[in-house]
């Protein structure tokens, strides 16, 4: 906050105006309250899911890719079954993102288990072709022929995931989300499965030698934080957007990045890192609105918080070593 | 219906692929002299547009191309040092460091272009092409190779120097041992941390000059990440050349020649190919580059892991 402020100063903005604008504005009232918990749900949802992969040392940097994939995938299955009722055909949705977004991130996954192909370069190039693969189906294959923009028919109404609280574009996602992370929580911390996944991460040799299939873990990793990537893109689009665009993600998938480093790669703590992150996006949005400094300053703020996450644990860990 | 692949044609593609291939050229021969001493710096991404953003903005202001160039490489290095101090000295993970570099790069570029240039949409004059006296006049293929700028040229002098650096200097066996044995290099003496720090800043420089070329050598304008992954393409460059210099200057010009051929055939009509074929092509090859290598058994052996003097 204190550098941001700064920086707004240096570059000819009233720094703490614009900084207390920011706080205040974003709870000012209820519907700005339900807007923040709007835009946790995928940096939640991505960020617990970059938890258990960066546990197995997998290092997915594609989560955009992957919500891009599950988005695709969620909107192809909701414009498809006309006369399916809600009960059957949002969860359908939701799973076909999820499945979207691990079949994406499990190219990485499985090029890296095949051929050893660097997961992180992988998955950043498997980014850029989600984004332009999908730039091409909303104004080719899969445009709606009636609009003059580039974007997917609208998703049919059973389709839509239902709202929390009616009047707020908030929905029941964000219930689910919550739900995910603990669940990948118990899952990591509490299961044998999981125990696998994190003794691959930290020592693939001493795994191999207690007999854990190392590939099929680091697989399983990708994947999990890919189908939430994915669920999250499923979100948007049945959720908020209700039509598939060329950018219906303003970053979540590297910003997820962020919420998981902070919450110590800890699913659960992801719930709160999450938030954190989504009232900074928040206050970008409004800084932006109510003083025109760009919004990208929330990039520069999660770098900034990357950065001293980092110095901290590295430093803790130090200290625990002379201790 | 490939009737218009001419002599032209092809003369025109390989000297637009050198011309293309010259960011990758620069970035990914830093990478290789990083990598080397054993530190994985997947910011390339945010250096390249440091180095993109603050050689647009001295040459904006002073008409020199020549210190914009210098600017470029100075904001890289300035990212390098970041970069180095929480990677070698606090020993924090070399790739959530990297991330970060990426965020504060991209960040940092938006958010200074939008606020001081974005309503100005000049542009610079970008460096202008020098024939090479008889080379030149070679038909088809003299005109389209040796009527370059001058940065295109320097690649072949950086590429000389960078092998001669760490092929023929105590100071690039040393750094190579950095990366392989680091504990023998502070047994003998010499400080791990010094060379590493040194092999950063060589290569973050580097990746600042390559995003220096961009604004100043390609196109002549800034914009909002203009380097379109090519920090994390170079990183694949280092992979498939091996961790060579001379390597990664060849893979780079196959790269280049991707990149040219997408341009290329998106500006045939006849083709009735959507153009986003061409433009995930780069990326494509990148991933199959990587797969058609495979393994590390090349890779420097202590690759992305601080030296913590065991």
């Amino acid at each position: 906050m204190g550098f941001g402020a700064v920086l707004l100063e240096l570059n000819g903005y009233q720094g703490m105006d614009v900084i207390n604008v920011m706080i205040i504005g974003v709870f000012q009232d209820f519907r700005s309250i339900t807007e923040i918990l709007l835009k946790s749900i995928p940096l939640i949802l991505i960020g617990a899911g970059l938890c258990v992969a960066f546990r197995c040392n997998m290092w997915n940097i594609g989560a955009e890719g992957q919500l891009y994939a599950g988005a695709v995938a969620a909107t192809l299955v909701g414009v498809s079954f006309p006369g399916l009722t809600s009960w059957i055909y949002v969860p359908l949705v939701l799973i076909a993102g999820a499945l979207g977004g691990a079949f994406w991130g499990g190219i990485a996954g499985y090029l890296k288990v095949r051929f050893q192909a660097s997961e992180i370069v992988t998955t950043i190039m498997l980014n850029y072709i989600a984004l332009i693969a999908t730039s091409w189906l909303v104004t080719g294959p899969m445009k709606d022929t009636k609009a003059a923009y580039p974007q997917s028919a609208r998703l049919l109404r059973e389709a839509w995931v239902p709202d929390l609280i009616s009047g707020a574009r908030l929905h029941i996602g964000i219930l689910i989300a919550i739900a995910l992370a603990l669940v990948l929580y118990v899952y990591l911390y509490r299961s044998s499965a999981g125990y696998a996944v994190r003794v691959v991460g930290i020592n693939p040799h001493a795994a191999r030698y207690a007999g854990m299939n190392t590939g099929r873990n680091m697989m399983i990793a990708i994947c999990i934080s890919g189908g939430m990537a994915g669920l999250a893109g499923a979100f948007e689009i049945a959720g908020v957007t209700h039509r598939l665009y060329q950018n219906i993600s303003p970053g979540y998938g590297f910003e997820g990045i962020a919420v998981a480093l902070l919450a110590g790669n800890n699913p659960m703590y992801a719930i709160f890192s999450g938030g954190l992150f989504a009232v900074l996006r928040s206050g970008s949005e409004l800084m932006q609105i109510s003083s025109q400094v760009p919004q990208v300053l929330v990039s520069i703020i999660q770098g900034i918080v990357i950065l001293s996450v980092v110095t901290f644990g590295a430093l803790r860990f130090f200290s625990r070593r002379r201790g | 219906m490939l009737d218009f692949i001419t002599i032209g044609f092809l003369a025109t593609l390989v000297g637009a692929a050198w011309r293309l291939a010259t960011p990758l050229i620069f970035t990914s021969i830093g990478e290789v002299i990083s990598e080397r001493a054993g530190v994985l710096n997947i910011g390339l991404e945010g250096t390249m547009l440091m180095g993109a953003f603050c050689g647009f903005a001295a040459t904006f202001a002073s008409g020199s191309i020549l210190l914009g160039l210098g600017s470029g490489i100075v904001a890289g290095m300035a990212f390098g040092l970041i970069f180095a101090f929480f990677t070698i000295t606090v020993k924090a993970n070399q790739i959530v460091v990297g991330a970060a570099i990426n965020l504060l790069g991209m960040g940092l570029t938006a958010f200074l272009f939008r606020t001081y240039y974005v309503s100005t949409g000049r542009g610079v004059d970008i460096a202008p092409p020098i024939a090479i006296p008889y080379l030149s006049d070679i038909p088809f293929l003299g005109e389209a190779l040796f009527r370059q700028n001058m940065i295109v040229y320097s690649t072949i002098l950086v590429t000389l120097l960078a092998a001669v650096l760490l092929y023929r200097t105590s100071f690039g066996l040393t750094l190579r041992a950095v990366g392989d044995h680091p504990k023998a290099v502070d047994v003998a003496g010499r400080s791990v941390a010094a060379y590493r720090y040194g092999a950063v800043l060589i290569g973050t420089g580097l990746a600042g000059l390559g995003g220096a070329f961009l604004t100043l050598g390609h196109s002549n304008q800034f914009v909002e990440g203009i380097t379109s992954g090519r920090g994390f393409i170079a990183l694949a460059v280092v992979v498939f050349a091996r961790w060579s210099p001379t390597g990664a200057f060849f893979v780079s010009l196959m790269f280049g020649l991707f990149y040219a051929l997408q341009l290329q055939l998106q500006a045939q009509p006849m083709l009735n190919i959507p153009y986003q074929v061409f433009q995930a092509l780069p990326y494509v090859m990148t991933v199959i580059a990587l797969v058609m290598v495979g393994g590390k058994n090349a890779s420097p052996r202590k690759l992305g892991i601080a030296y913590d003097g065991r």
